[in-house]
């Protein structure tokens, strides 16, 4: 039963719920145990997914490969928990997992009323829809009576039909628990139109049978700021996983990369990057970690730039540009706070 | 011929000491409970986890697509929590019927004098129970869509009544305003009139067929534990065939039958939860799916559809444990 684990998940939060939450020194724990564990989706293209191998990949997978460089020094020292959007809170907070890095959107009531943090925001999404070309639909607004498919898990329902609900536009709503089946139903023609964050709509497009026929309406209808989460309380822990996140945009804007990192650390004068790849000051002590923290993010997973081309960019089959997710300074949203 | 019956041990006296141990141990697990529901409650606050059913009469925001009482975003989590139940109960009503239709044909297939009947029941019984019935509910549902057209191309009947991969749209009439309301194609879909959905239409289907095997085997052994002394005797007397069953054997069978239908009736009605498979809103989908995300209340969400399903159970196996206990009077009597 698919089920189970979850069922599982609930009952150690009513009887064992002391054993991980007890422990709220993450970092000790991690250290203690040589691995991370981190929960990621049950496989999303581009995000988190497993290959045949199964060794993991995506742009969540690879912050947690940075938290793992990080703490442990070594990307590959990371167990991954592949979870459903039900699992995913319940296993942070039980403590099956140390890091929540699964395209969850940073909310109000998530961050206030379950016990969680979320230290920062790893891509910026918004729910958008895809419709087939032949539907002949340009804009959401044309969307009015129309049968939309979605996977239930998510805040998708409720953008829906607060959407529609102002727009005072009729629609029905047809709701699976898989992403396979919401997919297959909308190939069936079970639904004009297919409803989910924008980044899954592409993810989505490349299981179709006709990729092409489809489009991805521009527009969206909620902001989806996607980033990991980690259980509240746990201060040092959250400040890790942000600075490790800010340390892939940050090694961006100071234009490192996983190739030229070594030789940047020989050669830059530049006080910004002595600073962070810990030729000079002690940003790393001050986070509890080594002081090449920063370097052996860069050199063992890379850049965020690097991060989001190799799994999200267009030499992918996503093809998803930039965005919002550029760096601040080249028109995106994605600001990494001062290192020093 | 007559049988001797066959003796049935009476349990033993029981002895006090035996009800105090299972008294203490009763009490020993109840407590248990206290201490773990305690212990959670102590746990979800310090870890600032939100507790307590306060979410029941906030605002749900989203649509259900099928509700047989008025709902709509407006409505609470409270509210989509009934729709829900509903929509599982009408499930398993729909699905225990068509599955004692179709398991007493299959069942009595087993005693036709057509060659052909009997191996076609036993090979719909074969097939249909080793098959998993998530599979069946795939076929069924992707199947059956992908071979209806679209709703442009909807199979009419007298422009009333129309069939498509949206569902089966038909006319219906409003009481209260004294007029009938016909499904018309507008922009995307039909409007007006009464839509069963598809994802209904499969789930009935497959968990009717699915059931109907089972119950056909329960109906078969349940004859065939009729002595064939009493086939015979009846035989004789002149009754048909179809007397002798209904008035000879089947009375003797439903004891012995209805044990294992109370269970497949159980059955069914837990198999409903596959619903959230197919897009079909019942419990699991709409409340230990829908509600379970938004507020991220696990713990009261899934102890309350456990305690539902525990109760739907408890609420089937008694009404037929009434039923035997009516029969067995009968039978003394």
């Amino acid at each position: 039963m698919p089920h189970s684990f979850f069922c599982f998940l609930v009952i150690s939060l009513i009887f064992l719920a002391t054993h991980g939450i007890a422990a709220p020194n993450t970092l000790e724990v991690v250290k203690k145990r040589g691995v991370l564990h981190c929960g990621v989706s049950q496989g999303l293209a581009g995000f988190s997914a497993p290959d045949s191998k199964n060794s993991w990949s995506g742009i969540d997978v690879d912050l947690c490969r940075a938290v793992a460089v990080a703490v442990l020094g070594d990307g590959t020292k990371v167990k991954y928990r592949p979870l459903s959007a039900k699992e995913r809170f319940t296993a942070l907070q039980t403590g099956e997992i140390d890091l929540l890095s699964r395209n969850t959107s940073w909310t109000l009531v998530r961050d206030a009323s379950l016990g969680l943090d979320f230290p920062a925001v790893l891509y910026y999404d918004g729910q958008g829809f895809m419709v087939s070309k032949k539907a002949g639909v340009k804009a959401v607004t044309e969307l009015a009576g129309a049968t939309i498919c979605t996977q239930t898990g998510t805040t998708t329902e409720l953008n829906i039909a607060d959407f529609f609900r102002a727009k005072n536009m009729k629609y029905k709503l047809v709701v699976f628990e898989k992403n396979d089946e919401v997919v297959a139903a909308y190939e069936a023609g079970r639904c004009d139109v297919l409803s989910a964050d924008q980044s899954g709509l592409y993810a989505s497009r490349t299981k179709l049978k006709q990729p092409a026929d489809h489009m991805v309406l521009s527009e969206v209808i909620s902001k989806e700021p996607l980033g990991p989460a980690v259980r509240h309380g746990d201060n040092q822990w959250a400040d890790i996983v942000r600075w490790t996140l800010f340390a892939l945009l940050e090694a961006e804007e100071l234009g490192l990369t996983s190739q030229n990192i070594d030789g940047e650390l020989k050669t830059s004068k530049n006080p910004g990057v002595r600073r962070f790849l810990g030729a000079e000051g002690e940003v790393g002590k001050d986070l509890g970690l080594r002081p090449d923290w920063a370097l052996s993010i860069v050199k063992q997973v890379g850049s965020y730039g690097e991060v989001f081309e190799r799994n999200l960019g267009e030499a992918t089959p996503l093809k998803i540009a930039r965005g919002m997710n550029a760096l601040w300074n080249k028109g995106g949203l994605h600001y990494p706070m001062p290192v020093r | 011929m007559s049988q001797s019956q066959p003796h049935i041990r009476r349990p033993r006296k029981v002895s006090w000491v035996s009800i105090w141990l299972q008294v203490l141990l009763l009490a020993i697990i109840l407590a248990g409970f206290y201490v773990g529901g305690q212990n959670a409650l102590e746990n979800l606050q310090r870890q600032s986890i939100a507790s307590g059913f306060g979410f029941w009469d906030r605002t749900a925001g989203f649509g259900i697509t099928q509700h047989l009482i008025p709902y709509g975003e407006s409505s609470t989590y409270g509210d989509a929590f009934w729709v829900a139940l509903l929509n599982t109960l009408l499930v398993a009503i729909l699905g225990i019927i068509g599955g004692s239709v179709g398991g007493v044909l299959i069942g009595l297939a087993a005693f036709s004098q057509n060659l052909l009947v009997r191996l076609l029941g036993r090979v719909y019984i074969e097939v249909i129970r080793n098959i998993p019935l998530l599979l069946q509910l795939f076929f069924w549902y992707f199947g059956v869509l992908r071979s209806l057209p679209s709703p442009r191309e909807s199979y009419s009947l007298g422009g009333v009544i129309y069939l498509n991969i949206r569902g089966l749209s038909i006319p219906t009439y409003s009481f209260r305003g004294g007029g009938w309301s016909v499904p018309q194609l507008e922009g995307f879909n039909f409007t007006g009139g009464l839509v069963i959905l598809p994802e209904l239409v499969a789930l009935v289907l497959t968990l009717s067929l699915y059931s109907a095997a089972f119950i056909g085997e329960i109906i078969r052994g349940g004859i065939l534990a009729v002595s064939r002394g009493q086939w015979e005797a009846a035989l004789a007397l002149g009754l048909t065939r179809f007397q002798t069953l209904r008035l000879v054997v089947i009375p003797q069978a439903r004891s012995v039958i209805l044990p294992p239908l109370t269970s497949q009736y159980l059955n069914t009605t837990k198999n409903t939860s596959l619903a959230a498979a197919i897009a079909y809103p019942d419990l699991v989908l709409i409340f230990a799916g829908t509600v379970l995300m938004q507020t991220g209340q696990a713990v009261e969400v899934m102890l309350l559809t456990m305690a539902v399903y525990l109760g739907l159970s408890l609420l089937i196996a008694l009404s037929l444990w009434l039923l035997q206990k009516r029969w067995a009077t009968h039978d003394l009597g």
